[in-house]
């Protein structure tokens, strides 16, 4: 009954020194059912009928219901702490939306790191900018770029 | 007509405006909350449920998902439908900027809406007990700009999120266009021609035979082998002469690609590419139908099809073998296949 499957999230925090500009993250395909579509718009406190009502949604011109964007952009933040680990810090999520997210199609998440910066901040931290797609079967749902923060790691 | 000089000085007069007074999050960062929100989004991160983890991993306690920021003041379903009610009853308040602002484009004829950008950043983590306000301003207003749905305006919002200190927390800027139905360049189900094959002497012979879908394959006169893709010269003989035979339409799937990226607007996505094996013994380089990344098997029998694209293009397309013609004429045919 999970609305998302997960795909092994890390329990350990990667560190800068492991990561390379052009390390790609594993896809993560996200079966785009309703039971995703409506708990995760309640979960946000997104009320709006076109994101739990079928028959509205069609009414209101659109062919089904459809993800929220705050449902997006959690689903984005998540794909890259999937990857980052627990003691990543997230510092900017931007995304562009395109096609929508109605059920029954899957969304393909694909990420690539786009930079690193190795003092990023004060408390000797680097960070990392990984740039997110998500593609459904009508095209790109999301582009985005995800900046986070995490432990320089050592060797290096 | 009035100048669109006029309305962009107009639209200019609401930059920096603030939408209205503060909104103020009815519950603090909590727990319950938190729950619900990584359990749909299927967030199996532990800092999030678990303070002890959030501890280990450097923070001073349970956070809050960071992308979770508009949830904690989202106004929720009673304040929602008591403000649809008001509107449906006419009670409505006094319009704020930004409903003048819809207003003002609804009147020009931008009358479609559409969200583009939300960016996010986030000065701290959100702990459990945070308290949030935010404050939204009208940030931007371009000038009429064409765009693929329709000539519009790019409407840019920003929204401060402080805590109980007073404290910036985060910011959000939401980008909507707002739009003209049906001044898009094209109509979206018009879609952009497919490419053009590089015609030369040695290959137009199988374009021309697809428009009259035929599947056709080059022959040597000399030695009779038969070779796909075209070529000038028999490898087997070195012979310059050769003509075309029809080909029975049967093969097989010998390999195929799934092309994701880039995708270009001609061709429908998820993308099979197949390399198709002849009964005769060539291997082709062809667009499938019936037959996606999760039912593509090699060796699976396909029979080929034509599509006409458009007035000038039509292609092979291989569907899967619907009567089964077991050992269909693998024939004798002993070819150089492709390279």
């Amino acid at each position: 009954m999970s609305a998302a499957p997960s795909t092994g999230f890390r329990t350990t925090t990667r560190t800068l020194a492991e990561i390379e500009v052009g390390e790609e993250l594993p896809a993560l395909a996200l079966p785009l059912t309703r039971t995703l579509i409506v708990s995760t718009a309640i979960a946000s406190r997104d009320y709006q009928d076109v994101h739990h009502d079928a028959a509205l949604a069609v009414e209101r011109g659109s062919k089904d219901i459809f993800m929220n964007i705050l449902s997006t952009n959690g689903l984005v933040g998540r794909y890259v702490t999937d990857w980052a680990g627990p003691g990543a810090v997230l510092t900017d999520v931007n995304i562009r939306l395109g096609a929508p997210n109605y059920p029954d199609d899957t969304m393909t998440l694909t990420g690539t790191v786009t930079a690193r910066d190795e003092a990023a901040d004060a408390r000797g931290r680097g960070a990392v900018e990984v740039a997110v797609r998500g593609a459904n079967g009508l095209g790109d749902h999301v582009t985005g770029t995800v900046r986070l923060l995490l432990p320089a790691g050592g060797g290096r | 007509m009035s100048a669109p000089v006029d309305l962009d000085a107009r639209l200019q007069s609401f930059v920096g405006q603030s939408t209205g007074p503060a909104t103020r999050g009815q519950d603090p960062v909590n727990q319950p909350m938190i729950r619900h929100w990584v359990e749909a989004m299927g967030d199996h991160n532990p800092v999030y449920v678990d303070d002890e983890a959030a501890r280990a991993a450097g923070f001073s306690g349970v956070i809050a998902p960071p992308t979770m920021l508009q949830a904690w003041i989202m106004r929720g379903l009673r304040v929602s439908q008591e403000a649809d009610e008001a509107r449906a009853s006419g009670r409505a308040p006094a319009d704020a900027p930004n409903e003048q602002l819809m207003g003002l484009l609804d009147r020009a004829g931008f009358t479609s809406v559409v969200a583009t950008n939300c960016d996010q950043h986030y000065e701290r983590p959100l702990v459990l007990g945070d308290r949030l306000e935010a404050t939204s301003t009208i940030d931007g207003v371009s000038t009429e700009k064409t765009t693929s749905l329709g000539v519009g305006h790019f409407i840019t919002t920003r929204i401060d999120f402080r805590d109980q200190d007073g404290h910036l927390v985060a910011t959000m800027r939401f980008r909507i266009l707002k739009f003209k139905p049906g001044t898009g360049p094209a109509a979206p189900a018009e879609r952009p021609k497919r490419p053009r094959p590089a015609l030369t002497q040695d290959n137009a012979f199988f374009f021309e035979g697809a428009k009259q879908h035929k599947l056709l394959i080059q022959r040597c006169t000399a030695c009779g082998t038969l070779r796909h893709p075209p070529r000038p010269s028999c490898a087997a003989c070195r012979s310059f002469e050769w003509d075309a035979v029809e080909a029975s339409g049967r093969g097989t799937l010998y390999s195929f690609v799934v092309n994701h990226y880039p995708q270009v607007p001609a061709f429908d996505y998820p993308l099979v590419v197949a390399l198709v094996e002849l009964d005769e013994g060539t291997r082709l380089v062809a667009n499938v139908s019936g037959i996606t990344p999760e039912t593509a098997a090699i060796g699976m029998a396909v029979e080929c099809g034509f599509e006409d694209f458009d007035d000038d293009l039509s292609l092979p397309v291989f569907h899967p073998a619907t009567a089964t013609t077991p050992g269909a004429s693998t024939g004798t045919t002993d070819q150089t296949g492709t390279s």
